[in-house]
């Protein structure tokens, strides 16, 4: 098995289409392990993990959590919310001690841009970015390209759109990056107020009519409207929201074309997707949940592996 | 600081070409220095037994230069800076003349904290000037006693790092800094639309995900304060302007005849928003760093004179505040010990201007706009010089920095121009000039 070019996962803005294939090739491996009847494999023994999350989270969370178990590694937990933490206490300050405890690997949700690659420069440990801000969330888009190429056997070519807040969404940057090396088009749609300037310059098309967008799409990608969206004036109401970008069932059900619906969650159900879209037979939803702890998987057996590789190579 | 000495006897400059602030020009000349003071200034001296004879060929001779912005961060924030190691810090770039800004804890806002500055300042060789808040506690609310500060010494005033968002308050220190004759000096920024922007907003913020600060944050407030000057005929200066549509809106005001007159900070003549793709929070500046077209701009207004002066925006923070994650870590970075590198790369050596025009916008068009001392190579009077290499290139370190802060995204960075020794109240400080033979 081959090794990624890089010793970190901080984003997907400069990661190879190699190193993407060989994370995906990684995790359809992984994913048998996961229909096994004992799902747990001796691969990362020995290996020590901390998942530090500022900023709370369920899904990802559990998600990396259950990855370290199935690969046998000794995972420990720090929580605290950003805001938390005292304006005079650098993040340095906050990772010293962790990092004196001797990890192989921090993995990191923080509410700052640039929080995962501020980490990288202070420890020796490999870090992984599980969400930092309004910037990437490389395993999200990760589970992402890897649920799309389930379903349709290749992500080159495929037309896919991304709906929703782009502007302050660091799955739907992952997603830019992650979907444009793979090879497939892009098109962004949502409000004026949640397109971020010179987004094209990423190589997507951007649009503000939905009804127009949907036709023509392999997959739609759904995001979730945060409410207090309503506070800043990017939108006036949840209700137009959903009557100019809802991927509703009349929406659904209009197009002559079979559509692929995926979700990060969680679901603002009845908001940016109705009910009975999400729980469709068009739908990966919940595929994109399980493939979520494969990819997790690939990427700490991938990242740690290729340390020790370096480490033999050493002695 | 560390390698200053006092000079005693005589001292012959030899070799060197002066910088001339009458003729604009550079000429041969020598300089004699006896126990500190300028006694002589010729195109030639003819060296005696009793001169201590230092060889200045190559170099060049100007007097001092001046920063009309920087933040030496006394009273109260002297773990970041003080006027001791900001001095040092000024010396080490070619400086001899500073006017340090109101931002302070608390803020320079009455004429005993304009006098305490000014009186502190008199035992160093840099010559501080304070500028003075213009609303009490920079709150953009009440005027602060512009005439009694002008009295202790203020040459100007500036609520800086916070704008004065009210314009009718803006309206009212104009008018009334009028009866002193001094600047109204304003970081312009509409901080409405800056929002909680922490870069520049372009295709480099959509990229990091970062908040982007628009460049119509600065232009809108530009535009707003100089139609307030011109309506009530006063002085303003716009501070490190930093967007190409700003430069556009002086140069017409200034050909309307509004007595506006502007600055731009070396980092921003140099660096584009592309530096911050380090996620390196030494890049995180207020205002942010623009694209290229704003840096060219910026050169053009250098060299047509929009600009009038080259300042540094010295601002020293700690470096467990710069540790903190981007959002939290303080805008600013320390800049005079790497301003004369950073100026001469990006407009001599780029053939924007001429070493001259430079050394103008360094040495009298600051001193002019805050009408501090302009008086050059005054015979009898304690030598104001600094000498440096025009063309030296140098790769800038950690180890050039005299600042208590050590901030600077420069570290690593080939710089073009190197200060040797600095001149000043009868001592030098010296940074690689032979003295003897």
């Amino acid at each position: 098995m081959g090794a990624l070019s890089q010793k970190h996962m901080l984003g997907l803005e400069y990661v190879p289409k190699a190193d993407i294939e060989l994370i995906l090739d990684t995790a359809f491996s992984f994913r048998e392990v996961l229909d096994r009847p004992v799902k747990k494999v001796p691969t990362l023994q020995g290996k020590t993990i901390v998942n530090l999350f500022f900023e709370s989270s369920t899904r990802t969370r559990l998600s990396f959590e259950l990855a370290e178990k199935r690969l046998s590694a000794d995972s420990i937990n720090f929580s605290a919310s950003s805001s938390s933490l005292s304006k005079g206490e650098s993040l340095r300050d906050t990772i010293q001690n962790i990092e004196a405890m001797k990890m192989d690997l921090v993995i990191i949700r923080h509410n700052t841009p640039g929080s995962a690659h501020q980490l990288s420069n202070y420890v020796d440990a490999v870090v992984i970015n599980a969400g930092d801000g309004t910037h990437e969330h490389p395993t999200q888009a990760l589970l992402d390209l890897m649920s799309i190429k389930e379903k349709f056997g290749h992500i080159d070519g495929l037309k896919v759109a991304i709906i929703g807040d782009i502007a302050h969404s660091r799955v739907a940057l992952s997603n830019i990056y992650g979907l444009r090396t793979m090879g497939a088009e892009v098109t962004i749609c949502g409000p004026p107020t949640f397109i971020p300037p010179f987004i094209e310059d990423l190589g997507v098309t951007v649009s503000y009519n939905l009804d127009e967008v949907l036709h023509g799409q392999d997959v739609v990608n759904v995001l979730r409207i945060q409410q207090e969206r309503m506070q800043s004036a990017l939108i006036p109401s949840l209700r137009e929201y959903r009557a100019l970008y809802g991927i509703t069932l009349e929406r659904l059900n209009s197009l002559k074309h079979e559509l692929t619906i995926m979700h990060p969650g969680p679901l603002n159900r009845g908001v940016e997707i109705d009910s009975e879209v999400a729980d469709s037979e068009h739908s990966i939803i919940l595929h994109q949940v399980l493939n979520g702890v494969a990819v997790r998987m690939a990427l700490l057996y991938l990242l740690l592996g290729g340390k020790e590789q370096k480490g033999e190579s050493n002695a | 600081m560390r390698n200053t000495e006092l000079l005693t006897g005589k001292l012959l400059l030899t070799g060197g070409k002066a910088y001339l602030p009458e003729s604009n020009s550079l000429e041969p000349r020598d300089l004699l220095i006896e126990d500190g003071q300028l006694v002589g200034m010729e195109p030639s001296i003819e060296p005696s037994d009793d001169m201590e004879v230092v060889d200045l060929e190559g170099l060049i001779i100007s007097p001092g230069f001046a920063d009309i912005h920087v933040h030496f961060r006394e009273p109260g924030q002297e773990y970041k800076e003080n006027l001791e190691t900001g001095s040092a810090a000024a010396l080490a770039g070619g400086f001899t003349t500073v006017c340090c800004m109101p931002n302070t804890e608390p803020a320079i806002d009455t004429q005993e904290s304009v006098r305490y500055i000014r009186q502190k300042q008199e035992r160093l060789m840099v010559d501080i000037y304070p500028v003075a808040a213009a609303t009490k506690e920079r709150k953009g609310r009440e005027l602060t006693e512009y005439g009694e500060m002008t009295e202790a010494g203020a040459v100007g005033f500036s609520d800086d790092g916070a704008p004065i968002m009210n314009g009718a308050v803006m309206r009212r220190a104009l008018e009334y800094s009028k009866m002193v004759n001094k600047p109204v000096i304003q970081h312009a920024e509409d901080l409405q639309l800056k929002g909680n922007g922490l870069m520049h907003e372009g295709k480099v913020s959509t990229a990091l995900g970062l908040p982007g600060a628009p460049g119509i944050s600065e232009v809108a407030m530009v535009f707003r304060d100089l139609r307030i000057a011109e309506y009530v005929g006063a002085r303003l200066h716009i501070q490190h302007v930093s967007v190409a549509e700003s430069v556009d809106l002086i140069r017409q005001a200034k050909e309307r005849g509004v007595k506006v007159t502007c600055e731009a900070t070396a980092h921003h003549l140099m660096l584009t928003d592309e530096a911050v793709r380090t996620f390196n929070t030494n890049t995180k500046v207020n205002p942010p760093l623009r694209t290229r077209a704003d840096v060219d701009a910026l050169r053009q207004g250098v060299a047509d004179g929009t600009i009038d002066a080259i300042c540094t925006d010295h601002a020293p923070h700690s470096l467990e505040e710069k540790e903190r994650t981007f959002d939290l870590a303080p805008p600013g970075m320390i800049g005079l010990e790497s301003a004369l590198g950073i100026a001469t790369k990006s407009l001599v050596a780029n053939k924007v201007i001429g070493l001259p025009q430079l050394l103008y916008r360094l040495v009298v068009a600051p001193r002019e706009i805050m009408g501090l001392p302009g008086e050059f190579y005054t015979e009898g009077k304690p030598a104001n010089l600094t000498i440096f290499h025009p063309g030296e290139e140098w790769v800038f370190s950690r180890e050039h920095v005299y600042s208590r802060s050590k901030n600077s995204p420069f570290y690593g960075s080939q710089l073009i121009g190197r200060v040797k020794a600095v001149l000043a109240e009868g001592r030098i400080a010296n940074f690689g000039v032979t003295v003897g033979e």
